[in-house]
């Protein structure tokens, strides 16, 4: 029988730091995987933590860390070449399927950016896949803007909104929570259109709310959540909301079931 | 088959289980209380049949003998993981009836979907389990309104009665030894258990029930010990615990250990984010995977109505009561509980 808690190597290829804190780790994975999925990174004598998928590409994927705690800062200590365990990938992620031939908006905030990162690259760089792509991502302030040379990327479709909730006084950019720039986004059919809302669980409800309250059915908005796990198997209890477990049936919920699910 | 044993029996047979394999059973654990000078009956191993504890209900369940409330899943060197060698290669345990359901509703969690864990299942998979009868049961029990009191099927059964025991196996080590003593065959069937207490228990809770004003009264009684968590036969969740050795911090390992959904932390993550911060969330959170929540995945309720939680709360929070509240809150907002 497989021991499923038991992980594999895997090697460090790149550490690109956004800020002191947040760094994103190019690590060596070759199997099947999805944005919006997770691994559990494992870190021996440490512990471990379940870290989403923020890129995927040919033989690696990238793992978007915020130094926290005592699994995250043991990590900090690694450099390129070297490497550590992990297990995974888990749950069901985003099916970039549906969204296609359909106007979508992604809605993001924080470290909710890197559950995301997979889907917006994608139709960044296939447009004609999707009828309108409206992009806004949100961060605390300047400072803790995660991905930038994504961003340059994004910026070039004009339906991206980058917005900060405070800045100090000469910042030029767009300024307020993620909320205030959804009243601005155009539908060319508000019954087809998708949307995806990732971030804190208060931003989430927020938005939600919003795009209902402009008529986007409950059916077109995908959520994903995050909570405390153990496992990542459905087995350790931490990550349930009523009869779901966050990390078999989700991370990512549709939002008309994701409603009825009590913490 | 069904045999008549003596005491004196009973006592040759475990000695010849308890010589080929781990034999655990609920028995008086003199001075295991938490106060000084308190007993406590517990699961531990047992050599012989007079250390079984008929007549008491066990503070803890039987989970610990298969779900220990700390195991190691890793031991770590330098460059190495590996895995330890399993607590017992076979073992025997006597349960009551309603633990057996709840060996069930363990399975539903650590078996579902084909994914078997691999540290339950080398424990679960080379255990037997033998059933102690109840006829009436204890005063807290609730099995009969949970629909749990039943005997389900099982490799042995023993009934205390006052002329000695009667013995039930299905299995050949057991007969074999039960032959041995020259016992008598009996026929005899097991039947369910009684209790005096009855609960109402809803067939369908309605999602309204979670915001109901019945959990704020544990926001001030509840104290988030968690031993009801720790004492119920189908309280499944675990945290993982890596260490390192004191001693050379080259070496340690992966634990994981039971966890309370009452107690801080529960549900913390990064960023200072917690879920369920009252006490009466949390009580809500608890009742209603016992009562609807597990249901919805798996189909059928978790809580077994042993009354584990109501004998063990320091304060006095009955389990059984709560689901009557759960009944009548359900009646309030329109379900047909």
């Amino acid at each position: 029988m497989d021991n499923l808690y038991k992980p594999f190597l895997s090697k460090i290829l790149k550490v690109n730091p956004h800020t002191d804190i947040e760094y994103t780790f190019r690590m060596e994975y070759a199997g099947e995987v999805k944005p919006g999925q997770f691994f559990e990174v494992s870190i021996p004598k440490y512990g471990e933590a379940p870290i989403s998928i923020s890129g995927i590409g040919d033989g690696w994927v990238e793992l978007t860390i915020r130094r926290v705690g005592k699994v995250t800062s043991e990590l900090f200590e690694s450099s390129e070449g070297k490497s550590f365990f992990m297990r995974g990938p888990y749950g069901n992620g985003f099916d970039l399927d549906l969204y296609k031939g359909k106007q979508l908006v992604v809605v993001a905030g924080g470290t909710g950016v890197s559950p995301v990162r997979g889907v917006i690259n994608h139709f960044s760089r296939n447009l004609g896949q999707v009828d309108g792509f409206s992009v806004i991502v949100g961060f605390r302030s300047p400072e803790d803007i995660l991905f930038s040379d994504d961003i340059a990327l994004w910026k070039e479709n004009k339906g991206f909104t980058l917005t900060v909730d405070h800045a100090s006084e000469g910042y030029t950019g767009s300024q307020g929570m993620v909320t205030k720039y959804i009243p601005d986004i155009q539908f060319k059919d508000i019954n087809t259109a998708q949307i995806v809302i990732v971030g804190p669980p208060r931003m989430m409800t927020a938005c939600a709310g919003a795009f209902i309250e402009r008529g986007v059915p409950e059916e077109n908005i995908w959520i994903s959540h995050e909570r405390r796990m153990s496992c990542g198997l459905g087995k350790c209890g931490h990550c349930r909301m009523s009869h779901k477990y966050v990390c078999l049936d989700g991370p990512v919920f549709n939002y008309a079931d994701a409603k009825h699910l009590v913490d | 088959m069904a045999y008549k044993i003596s005491e004196s029996a009973l006592d040759a047979i475990i000695a010849g289980l308890s010589a080929q394999c781990a034999v655990y059973a609920p028995r008086l654990l003199a001075g295991w209380g938490t106060s000084s000078d308190v007993d406590i009956v517990g699961y531990a191993k047992i050599e012989k049949g007079s250390q079984i504890a008929f007549d008491k209900k066990s503070m803890y369940s039987f989970k610990e003998a298969i779900l220990p409330i700390s195991q190691t899943l890793f031991y770590f060197t330098e460059d190495e993981m590996r895995e330890p060698r399993p607590a017992f290669a076979q073992a025997v345990v006597f349960l009551r009836g309603c633990e057996l359901h709840g060996l069930s509703r363990l399975d539903d969690v650590y078996r579902a979907d084909g994914k078997l864990d691999f540290y339950y299942e080398q424990l679960r998979s080379n255990t037997k389990f033998i059933v102690i009868g109840c006829e009436d049961g204890f005063e807290s029990c609730f099995c009969e309104s949970m629909g749990a009191s039943g005997v389900p099927a099982c490799d042995g059964y023993i009934l205390s009665r006052g002329d000695g025991y009667v013995l039930i196996s299905n299995f050949d080590e057991l007969t074999d030894l039960v032959k041995a003593e020259k016992a008598e065959q009996i026929d005899f069937t097991p039947v369910p258990a009684k209790n005096t207490l009855k609960v109402n228990v809803p067939d369908e809770i309605p999602e309204e029930v979670a915001t109901s004003p019945i959990w704020d009264e544990y926001d001030a009684r509840c104290i988030i010990c968690g031993r009801c968590n720790f004492v119920c036969p189908t309280c499944a969740c675990f945290t993982m615990q890596d260490i390192f050795y004191d001693e050379n911090v080259n070496a340690g390992e992966r634990r994981r250990v039971w966890a309370s959904c009452q107690i801080d932390g529960y549900t913390d993550i990064a960023g200072g984010i917690a879920f369920r911060k009252t006490k009466g969330e949390r009580m809500r959170f608890k009742a209603l995977h016992k009562l609807k929540d597990h249901k919805g995945r798996y189909g059928r309720n978790m809580c077994v109505g042993c009354g584990r939680c109501d004998d063990v709360c320091p304060e006095y929070i009955s389990f059984s009561a709560c689901v009557g509240k759960v009944a009548k809150a359900c009646k309030e907002v329109g379900g047909n509980g």
